[in-house]
């Protein structure tokens, strides 16, 4: 039976139990990078230093010269690694590397459609799925305009088409993606969108709470965590605590081996 | 009205997060549209704001040249002289509709933003203006009147500092203030309801240069050309005609350098676009073969653009309009002849339209009835035109002024 499961989802439940019998919090770590930026060698030291951290699942964002999704940091580590001459094609090679490397790690790519269409989103798929990349963030493809891929991640035994929950979404929407969802769902609370920084706690409750109701699958939450108390917050609350930004500005002030000892205190 | 979808082209291909703000907007939209007194609303404003109908003047001195019967859509001679006010007169009834108090824009070269500050100075709505810091710094005329009409500008720093930046901007603020602000898109692109939206505004463009052509002539034109950056002048003028298939409807892009040179922004006349997704919706795009988009070039900021509106990239696939590029010196030389032959100033983006029709006209019938849609005038751009026309008494007038106001801060 569990070898029929999509594989992200046992992964993340095998994580979390082993960290729970070794007496530690449960919660995985998702980081973020930018394939390219400042360049494919830093990443792949940057990726080295996670994985020693114990990084549980990364996402390697293939770089888009129109990002309408990400923030002003990591918009200009696109078009920085653009800049420099950034292919997709030595970008999935790197990435096939890296699954390769870390067999521990489960790797995600996460970019936007168009990167997908002009690669051939069939094509896309199927390399994505035969490196073993576990699954594909695609924030600017909402599930009414997905069919397709989502399709075809289906068709795969071990690639999951991730869903996205956003606080604006209404119970009706969320609903509506649920019913999509598999692997995990990333459930993206930007602070900022829902207000001061008193009331985002309570607000957050609630809006997981609103996700909870509406699929049984893990969640990975990403709301700009930066601290440890970011991740003890969100430790009875989800699966996976998302570190994006944070972990690209450490990379860029303080070199790949910071990265490392940035995640390693994550967890206390 | 539509899903959204134009054959295979448009759709919404947004982030979750601006989900409900659209839904939201194409309610709000539908509504509207549906209801016949918005529309005559709307009417009653442009009449008495914007000095609609604009005329279809008959180009006396060019029809005797060429040999053909030759009007001009008079665009120039609306508020802040181009059709840009249409579309935002449009969305601000829209805005009071909705009861929306605050409205946010992006702008590129300015025109759009300015188009807006005046729409809200005159409905009493906040105003922010999302730009590039690049396109701050070169185009201070339009940050003035701005400024003056009360808008705040903001320069964008993030990325690389130009109008998709601050479009990026302008939807991060919308996320955080849908609630009460209103995101007024400039063209006929983007996600849906935007291209449906702003070109059914546009369409009164269309509407009056029927009529009139009718009246003028007692028959349909035989040739329509407008130039097309994003494509709302000429959706606009073109619904006029779309069912009429004998009149042909031409779109002019701009030919930069020349098609051959790769240094344009000709989505579908240069063949070389590809179909692909960004900034919210689907279209042809000027990309590499990775889907990255590539850097376009126009003497005419307006055209100089990346994409190019669902519906026309559709009439483009259906055949219903024929795309045509005017090149960078094709265009200069066809302002300076409709300025000596008829007195007008044209926008250097409207000069694509004048100056593919200039070329083609010696090719048409005898008896061909021409419409050129004037989309917008040229003198409030004297800064960039001039410059275009390469003017040694303009650059020796700037250059004395740049020296008088060192002289003042030095005093």
């Amino acid at each position: 039976m569990s070898q029929l499961m999509p594989a992200l989802e046992p992964y993340i439940r095998q994580r979390r139990a082993q960290r729970e019998a070794h007496g530690q919090a449960p919660i995985l770590l998702m980081s973020h990078l930018v394939l390219g930026y400042p360049s494919l060698a830093v990443n792949q030291e940057t990726i080295a230093a996670m994985a020693a951290a114990g990084v549980e699942l990364v996402e390697l964002q293939i770089p888009f010269s129109e990002p309408i999704a990400d923030g002003p940091v990591i918009a200009q580590a696109n078009q920085l690694a653009l800049d420099q001459g950034f292919r997709v094609e030595e970008g999935l090679e790197f990435a096939a590397a890296c699954v390769q490397r870390h067999p521990e790690v489960a790797f995600l790519l996460m970019t936007y459609s168009n990167i997908l269409m002009a690669y051939g989103v069939e094509r896309f798929i199927e390399r994505a799925a035969q490196m073993g990349i576990r699954g594909l963030i695609v924030p600017d493809w909402p599930p009414q305009e997905a069919g397709q891929p989502m399709a075809l991640c289906q068709a795969q035994t071990a690639l999951d088409w991730i869903q996205l929950f956003t606080p604006t979404s209404t119970d009706v929407r969320l609903q509506t993606i649920g019913r999509w969802a598999r692997g995990f769902c990333y459930c993206v609370a930007r602070k900022g969108v829902t207000g001061g920084r008193t009331d985002f706690d309570a607000d957050l409750r609630h809006f997981l709470q609103r996700c909870r109701q509406v699929t049984d699958k893990p969640l990975a939450v990403g709301f700009g965590v930066r601290t440890s108390a970011d991740v003890q917050t969100l430790t009875p609350l989800a699966e996976i605590a998302v570190v994006g930004t944070a972990a690209l500005e450490i990379q860029r002030t303080a070199g790949a081996v910071a990265v490392g000892a940035f995640f390693q205190k994550l967890r206390g | 009205m539509s899903n959204g979808y134009f054959g295979e082209f448009g759709g919404a291909f947004i982030p979750e997060i601006l989900h409900e703000t659209f839904q939201r907007l194409t309610r709000a939209y539908t509504e509207a549209r549906q209801d016949p007194e918005f529309w005559a609303s709307y009417v009653r404003l442009m009449e008495n704001y914007s000095g609609r109908p604009t005329p279809l003047t008959y180009a006396e001195n060019l029809s005797r040249r060429y040999q053909r019967r030759i009007y001009i859509k008079r665009e120039d001679l609306n508020q802040t002289g181009a059709h840009k006010a249409n579309n935002v007169m449009g969305q601000g009834l829209l805005m009071q509709r909705m009861g929306k108090r605050r409205v946010i824009a992006e702008t590129g070269a300015g025109q759009h933003g300015m188009a807006t500050a005046t729409m809200a100075a005159r409905m009493g709505f906040e105003c922010v203006i999302y730009m590039g810091a690049q396109d701050v710094e070169r185009q201070r005329s339009n940050v003035f009147w701005m400024e003056r009409l009360g808008a705040t500008v903001v320069p964008v720093t993030s990325g690389a500092q130009t109008l998709k930046d601050a479009v990026n901007e302008a939807l991060r603020d919308w996320v955080g203030s849908m609630d009460a602000t209103h995101y007024l898109l400039g063209t006929a692109c983007g996600a849906h309801p935007f291209p449906e939206m702003v070109s059914w505004f546009q369409s009164i463009i269309g509407l009056e240069a029927r009529q009139q052509i009718l009246t003028a002539e007692g028959r349909l034109p035989t040739h329509v050309y407008a130039c097309v950056g994003g494509g709302s002048n000429a959706m606009g003028i073109f619904q006029g005609f779309l069912d009429d298939l004998p009149v042909q409807l031409i779109g002019v892009e701009a030919g930069g350098a020349g098609l051959a040179t790769g240094r344009h922004a000709a989505r579908l006349a240069s063949g070389s676009s590809a179909i692909g997704v960004a900034q919210g919706y689907k279209t042809f795009f000027l990309q590499n073969a990775d889907g990255q988009m590539l850097d376009t070039h126009s003497v005419a900021a307006g055209l100089d653009y990346v994409g190019v509106s669902p519906i026309l990239a559709h009439l483009h696939t259906t055949g219903r309009v024929r795309f045509a590029a005017a090149t960078d010196v094709e265009v200069v030389a066809a302002l300076q002849e409709l300025m000596q032959a008829e007195g007008l100033i044209p926008a250097l983006e409207s000069s694509h339209a004048v100056a593919q029709a200039l070329k083609e006209l010696p090719e048409l019938p005898s008896d061909a009835v021409v419409i050129i849609n004037l989309s917008g005038r040229g003198d409030k751009d004297i800064f960039t035109i001039a410059d275009a026309l390469d003017d040694p008494g303009w650059r020796r007038f700037i250059r004395r002024k740049a020296e008088s106001y060192s002289q003042c801060e030095k005093e």
